[in-house]
């Protein structure tokens, strides 16, 4: 199917970005690598007046070491993360996870910053960002600041972002050497996750799940569980204090199920 | 809109509506009907070209994000004396396809592939990098040894 007719413009510069979305209001959309919203667009459930197309700035591809953190500009591509020796090194989880989204067509095109605004519960880097302990930098028209992930992902595909904002880097953690885990869970090849489970040890284990509620989640209770030194048994509460959707893949019960079982595979792969 | 591609070598320039995907324009507009259509939800990679090098689903792109850049189709692989490309070659003597529906996106989906991969592919790592293609007809095991005819080699 084809989109609704827009009026199509290319951003310059980020700034340029901003300004046409400040101008344009909720009329507006970014579009970054288009994998999210150009099916979409073309299933007519979004159809902006106004696409200003941010596709362009690769100035904001990159992926630096800046101390204590990695930082990664908003329109570095999936497969760049899959493929970083940066990342490989000091931040495992987020270019692996990164390798494990869709297809390789898909992560040609698909940008990180759109992957997170996006917001989707079912997405893979969304938990990889909050098991990471990851913090997003937003522009706006009034300046830039800096939102912790658990603070950014508010509803099913709603941000923090306001009308007039964009992402434009997400910085990460140092965690080399630290152990982690990704388990995705899916019946086809190139589907969604059914469920999935972002593990991150070390002295404030973090637990993110995919698909088990309306937004990306971490998880407190397998959290607690971990940080208190329960090990693998962390695991038995990672289907309590969950709304998981239901659709044809899954009831919510199986999904509790599968929760528990994902997140007791990651918490024993991570620790090795 | 105006937009300007190298499309198999060749600049093209068109005036394009802005929501034109640029799975049609190839198709409509420039008269490649090689690369097919085979869903409407980014699944099947039966529109699978090369944007700079890189394989692309071009029912997920629009025709005016591919301005300025590179775009070989399945028409552009063989080479100008119609010698065929290796992995057009190899899906040939492999018996790689059947219907042929899902082949020019798997030519291409699978030479960008290799193209990535220059230490070499093994089975497992060919049949994970063709998981957004999808082929009704061969099971896929004639395709795989297709691939890996040219990947071991490259
Ligand atoms: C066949 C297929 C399979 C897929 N499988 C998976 C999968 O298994 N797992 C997974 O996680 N994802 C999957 N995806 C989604 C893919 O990862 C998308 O690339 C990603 O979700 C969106 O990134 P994008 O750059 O394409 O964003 P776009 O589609 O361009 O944008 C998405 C949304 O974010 C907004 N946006 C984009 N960039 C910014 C920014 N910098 N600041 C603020 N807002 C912004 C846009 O306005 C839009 O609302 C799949 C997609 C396809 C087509
Ligand atoms: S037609 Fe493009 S993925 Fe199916
Ligand atoms: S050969 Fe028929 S779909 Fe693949």
């Amino acid at each position: 199917m084809i989109p609704a007719a827009f009026d199509y413009v290319v951003a310059d510069s980020a700034d340029a970005a901003v300004a046409a979305l400040a101008e344009h209001g909720d009329e507006a959309k970014l579009l970054a690598g288009g994998h999210s919203l150009i099916p979409l667009m073309r299933f007519r459930l979004a159809a902006p007046a106004m696409v200003v197309d941010i596709g362009r700035l690769d100035d904001m591809s990159y992926i630096n070491d800046a101390g204590d953190h990695i930082a990664i500009g908003a329109m570095t591509k999936h497969r760049a993360l899959e493929t970083s020796d940066l990342l490989a090194a000091e931040a495992p989880l987020l270019g692996h996870v990164a390798g494990e989204v869709g297809d390789p067509s898909v992560r040609h095109r698909g940008t990180l910053g759109g992957s997170l605004a996006h917001g989707d519960p079912a997405s893979d880097l969304p938990a990889a960002l909050l098991a990471s302990g990851g913090s997003l930098a937003i522009k706006g028209p009034n300046g830039e600041r800096v939102l912790e992930a658990p603070d950014f992902f508010t509803g099913f595909l709603e941000t923090a972002l306001a009308e007039d904002e964009m992402v434009t880097e997400i910085r990460v953690p140092k965690a080399g050497g630290v152990g982690w885990s990704y388990q995705k869970f899916n019946r086809r090849a190139q589907d969604w996750a059914i469920v999935g489970a972002a593990v991150m040890l070390g002295p404030n284990p973090k637990v993110a799940l995919v698909n088990m509620g309306s937004a990306p989640m971490r998880h407190n209770g397998v959290e607690s569980g971990l940080a208190g030194g329960a090990g693998l048994d962390a695991a038995s509460v990672a289907g309590d204090d969950v709304d998981p959707p239901e659709d044809l893949n899954a009831d919510a019960e199986y999904r509790k199920h599968l929760a528990r079982v994902l997140v007791a595979r990651g918490i024993a792969e991570a620790l090795g | 809109m105006e937009v300007s591609m190298s499309v198999n070598g060749d600049t093209q320039t068109s005036d394009v509506e802005p929501r034109t995907l640029l799975v049609h324009h190839i198709r409509d507009t420039l008269g490649l009907t090689g690369t097919n259509i085979g869903c409407d939800t980014s699944s099947c990679g039966a529109c699978t070209i090369h944007v700079n090098g890189e394989s692309v689903k071009s029912c997920t792109m629009l025709a005016v994000q591919a301005d300025g850049t590179e775009i070989t189709t399945i028409e552009g692989l063989a080479g100008d004396d119609g010698e065929l490309h290796p992995m057009q070659a190899a899906f040939m003597e492999c018996h790689g396809l059947q219907c042929g529906y899902c082949t020019p996106g798997m030519v291409m989906a699978a030479s960008s592939l290799v193209a990535e991969n220059p230490e070499g592919l093994d089975e497992t790592a060919v049949r994970q990098g063709l998981e957004g293609n999808l082929c009704r007809c061969t099971g896929y095991h004639n395709i795989v040894k297709a691939v890996l005819a040219v990947g071991d080699t490259a």
